[in-house]
């Protein structure tokens, strides 16, 4: 443990660290949590947070793909664990934010605040390329910095008085965001589920689409399509099912469509390509995965006028009133990227790194399935959703990284329904991609 | 695939709901003009009567958040912006200078922008590309943040994390608080604390006869008691929100003020959230950051241990104890209003009351609730950060100082009462006995200047106008002659 102390006679600091002998700092550090102890504030900690059982999913893969490289530093390690983009952002797009920058130097290119919903002609240009042919308005689309960030804003508008559904397996951020809001009820350690969620188990079994049968209500259902970690996108008659259960149980489905441009075989890509959804959804996307914005910061959400609260409220009220309030809108920079990224010129230069990144996805599935490996996904997604019968994911997990010095992604970090399962994505260099391949096959 | 054609109802909603939500004619540099559609416009307009079929409009199940329905009124710079754009409208030909929203209007150095455009550039390369940061931020703003900042204060680089601003930090850390704590304000402040402790249920209702929310201590900050509170009038609660410089009111707190804030604080074991996003406008010397006064750090003789070091015969030695979070902005340093770029610090040794670390909870809503700041604009962060951009980061502060110090002249020769403008970019002027907002409107027709009432940042701020500092020289003083001109 590390304790921050100074002489008092000499002022030298001094920290007790890994040179010290280890009576001494353990004396120490005894003593330091006796007196803290006392020296503790009187501020309650929030118990919701106290709910979360580890960290999150994605900082204990960093973490333990660090400790890795410390065991082997000489492991060339490579990641398909966290989906992090490896390919540079396409040269027009990055000249364009380079503009933007600079211009904020010159008197008539400087910016200061811009509207918290996002720059106008962003917002029509998403509206317009995205949902072309969906009736969205450009007032309907907020501008964020992510979707990850868009969830836990979406959660504060609808507050911890709401149920909340979510699939089995799904995309941490909806689940962990929903325990510290305080919808989620305590965790149930035996079967490793939050009592007060509504587990939406997607398996091969039922086609990665939930048995809305058998499914409760609850006034939330997050659906990821196509499906991080499962790669499976909804069908438009699963999707015609899903609006007509929200509908009937008058719920609200926040659609994430972060991966719709890895779309291959005509799945939907919005939510509002189905009759009706208008009413019952928002949808959140991202640049993300589309334009390698994962440092960039840039995603949206979308909230129709229509989607009303019970009293009639609009949603859109309140989210607008959560974006002033909470947020002060994505870096101008980041938005002049974004817009880069929607002319024909950049689509075109985004979608050609999108192919590269699903070409990677085919060259996995194809090795793990030379290898007898059952594997779902790849085809609509960059995650290839790998099957391991009878074992449990982190052992899979710690296998693979131990022998092959390949991060992946343990399935049940992603919900118990995510056992015997690994995620494996397909952002990476075509190199390492080959060379996962090839200790893939060594392996097994 | 086309959608089949919107229920008449449903039409009629939307575009009563475009009517407030309709495309700004603003430019890209404006905040959108948003007025709230309370409920009841929603049912005036199902009672039209629907020239065919009747079809009510579908409402979902679920019901709306309780906290949303206590907030009494847009967030107050949306409203303001509103009124601007309003009041354009009417007068298509006037030259509105907006000295309201406290936006920054002066060209980043270059020194700033081009490490924003060689980041831009870097990530379209094999060698500069990157994808996801760490959510605390990078390392060398990090370090560069800690050294420029807190220097010899006890803060290192690990309690620092970078974001997208101080506002949504704000919001952030009250997700860590959660809704079972109480908090406490001063009496004007900025109105996110407040908004943000209604959305996140720390309060009861709003209280019409007095302005403010239930559950939440007003800390009135006054003329006459030098804009800080009189503690012992303060009850204890677990959060003090505490803005020096202040915004609205342009006061800076001294050491011996801010040393009984910390006394008060560590008596009541409660977290000082401590705002100093203005902290580089004071001009004498005050302290900059919570982290100078010495009453956080405080020895502890239980624990006295004798060792040998090198220099001395014994050390004792003692633990630092803090009792304050800080939070500061690269917005109105560095003109990084639209870019993004703040910073919260949260010493590892704030502790909850069983013991569990402030940060560590923190830091967990930041890997989860967020993804970074955006790399682009940490890469200009350094850059400000650097002596060259340090420097220049100081003049262009220097020049809304000027601006200030205009407008506080203007007011003080026109005889008004005058208040902050020395450490801050705002000049908070009383009109004895009027309504603020009647004021502000009154300003805002006769000469068209956008300023700020003083009742948007609470009770305490009714018979004060706020006038803030950002602007072009040209504007400022023609902003002033036309004060002259109406108040003379």
């Amino acid at each position: 443990m590390e304790v921050k102390l100074a002489c008092m006679v000499c002022s030298v600091k001094v920290r007790l660290k890994a040179g010290c002998s280890s009576v001494v700092r353990s004396a120490v550090g005894r003593l330091v949590q006796l007196v803290n102890r006392g020296r503790c504030t009187k501020v309650h900690r929030n118990f919701n947070l106290e709910k979360l059982r580890n960290g999150y999913l994605f900082t204990e893969i960093a973490r333990r793909e660090l400790q890795h490289l410390e065991k082997y530093p000489n492991a060339k390690v490579i990641s398909l664990g966290i989906g992090d983009t490896t390919q540079p952002i396409p040269d027009n797009i990055s000249m364009s934010m380079a503009n933007y920058a600079r211009a904020l130097a010159t008197a008539e290119g400087y910016r200061g605040y811009g509207a918290e919903q996002g720059n106008k002609e962003l917002r029509k240009a998403i509206a317009e390329t995205h949902y072309k042919d969906v009736l969205v308005k450009e007032s309907e689309v907020f501008v964020s910095d992510g979707s990850q960030c868009d969830i836990a804003r979406l959660l504060l508008v609808l507050g911890s008085n709401v149920t909340v559904a979510a699939q089995d397996p799904s995309f941490p951020a909806y689940i962990d965001s929903s325990v510290i809001v305080g919808q989620a009820g305590d965790l149930e350690d035996e079967v490793g589920k939050y009592c007060n969620i509504e587990y939406l188990e997607c398996g091969p079994g039922n086609n990665f689409f939930p048995d809305l049968k058998g499914t409760s209500r609850t006034d939330i259902i997050f659906f990821c399509s196509p499906n991080n970690p499962t790669g499976h996108a909804a069908t438009q008659n699963q999707l015609e099912q899903l609006v007509e259960f929200a509908r009937n149980n008058g719920s609200i489905i926040i659609f994430d469509s972060a991966y719709a441009a890895y779309v291959t075989d005509g799945c939907p890509r919005s939510i509002y390509e189905i009759p009706g959804a208008r009413e019952v959804a928002i949808e959140i996307s991202s640049f993300s995965k589309f334009s390698g914005f994962t440092g960039v910061r840039l995603g949206w959400t979308v909230v129709p006028e229509e989607l009303l609260f019970s009293s009639g409220f609009p949603v859109i009220n309140d989210f607008n009133r959560i974006i002033c309030t909470c947020f002060n809108g994505a870096s101008n920079i980041a938005q002049a990227g974004g817009l880069a990224c929607l002319s024909s010129e950049g689509l075109e230069a985004v979608h050609s790194v999108v192919d590269y990144y699903k070409e990677n996805t085919k060259i996995l599935i194809d090795t793990l399935a030379s290898l007898g490996i059952k594997v779902y996904g790849g085809i609509n997604a960059p995650y290839v959703w790998a099957h391991f019968p009878g074992r449990k994911s982190w052992d899979v997990f710690a296998e693979i990284l131990e022998k092959t010095h390949i991060t992946t992604v343990p399935g049940s970090g992603f919900g118990p329904g995510g056992e015997e399962y690994i995620r494996i994505s397909g952002f990476g260099h075509r190199e390492s991609i080959l060379e996962a391949s090839r200790r893939l096959e060594a392996l097994f | 695939m086309s959608l089949a054609p919107q229920s008449i109802s449903t039409s009629m909603i939307s575009s009563s709901s475009s009517a407030f939500l309709s495309p700004s004619n603003l430019n890209f540099n404006s905040r959108r003009q948003n007025a709230w559609v309370q409920a009841k416009r929603i049912s005036v307009c199902k009672c039209v009567a629907a020239p065919q079929e009747e079809k009510i409009a579908y409402k979902t199940k679920v019901s709306r958040n309780g906290n949303l329905g206590k907030l009494q009124a847009g967030y107050l710079f949306p409203e303001i912006a509103r009124r601007k754009a309003a009041h354009m409208l009417k007068y298509p030909d006037a030259e509105v200078i907006s000295l309201g929203i406290g936006d920054t209007t002066e060209p980043i150095p270059e020194v700033i922008t081009s490490a924003l455009a060689k980041r831009s550039y870097a990530l379209s390369t094999q060698e500069g590309y990157s994808g996801y940061g760490a959510e605390q931020g990078e390392k060398p703003l990090r370090a560069a943040i800690a050294s420029t900042f807190y220097k010899d204060l006890g803060i290192e680089e690990g309690d620092i994390f970078v974001s997208d601003g101080a506002k949504c930090d704000i919001s952030r850390l009250q997700i860590v608080f959660g809704s079972n704590v109480t908090m406490a304000v001063q009496d004007p402040s900025y109105p996110a604390y407040v908004d943000s402790s209604v959305i996140m249920g720390q309060t009861g209702e709003f209280q019409k006869d007095a302005e403010k929310y239930g559950k939440i201590e007003y800390m009135r900050c006054t003329a006459e008691n030098g804009f800080f509170p009189d503690l012992s009038t303060v009850a204890r609660t677990d959060i003090i929100f505490f803005c020096s410089p202040n915004n609205p009111t342009g006061a800076a707190a001294t050491r011996e003020q801010l040393t009984r804030l910390v006394q008060f604080a560590k008596d009541n074991g409660s977290i000082i959230v401590y705002d100093s996003a203005y902290a580089l406008y004071i001009s004498d010397d005050n302290p900059r950051s919570i982290f100078e006064i010495p009453g956080a750090k405080e020895v502890i003789p239980e624990l006295i241990i004798y060792l040998f070091c090198c220099s001395c015969t014994r050390l004792m030695f003692f633990l630092l104890s803090f009792v304050a979070i800080e939070t500061s902005s690269f917005s109105k340093y560095a003109g990084f209003t639209g870019v993004r770029l703040g910073w919260t610090v949260i010493p590892k040794e704030l502790l909850f009351s069983d013991g569990f670390p402030v940060a560590k909870d923190f830091n967990r809503i930041v890997c989860t609730c967020f993804n970074g700041a955006s790399n682009i604009s940490q890469a200009g962060g350094l850059a400000c950060l650097s002596p060259e951009g340090f420097k220049a980061v100081h003049e262009v502060i220097g020049f809304y100082k000027e601006n200030t110090d205009i407008i506080v002249e203007t007011f003080n020769s026109l005889g008004f009462k005058v208040y902050g403008g020395k450490n801050a970019p705002y000049v908070w002027v009383q009109f004895p006995g009027r309504s603020s907002w009647d004021v502000f409107s009154e300003i805002l027709k006769k000469t068209h200047v956008v300023t700020t009432p003083g009742s948007g940042f609470g009770p305490g701020g009714e018979g004060f106008i706020r006038v803030s500092a950002f602007g072009h020289r040209g504007n400022v003083l023609e902003a002033c002659k036309r004060f002259k001109h109406l108040y003379k």
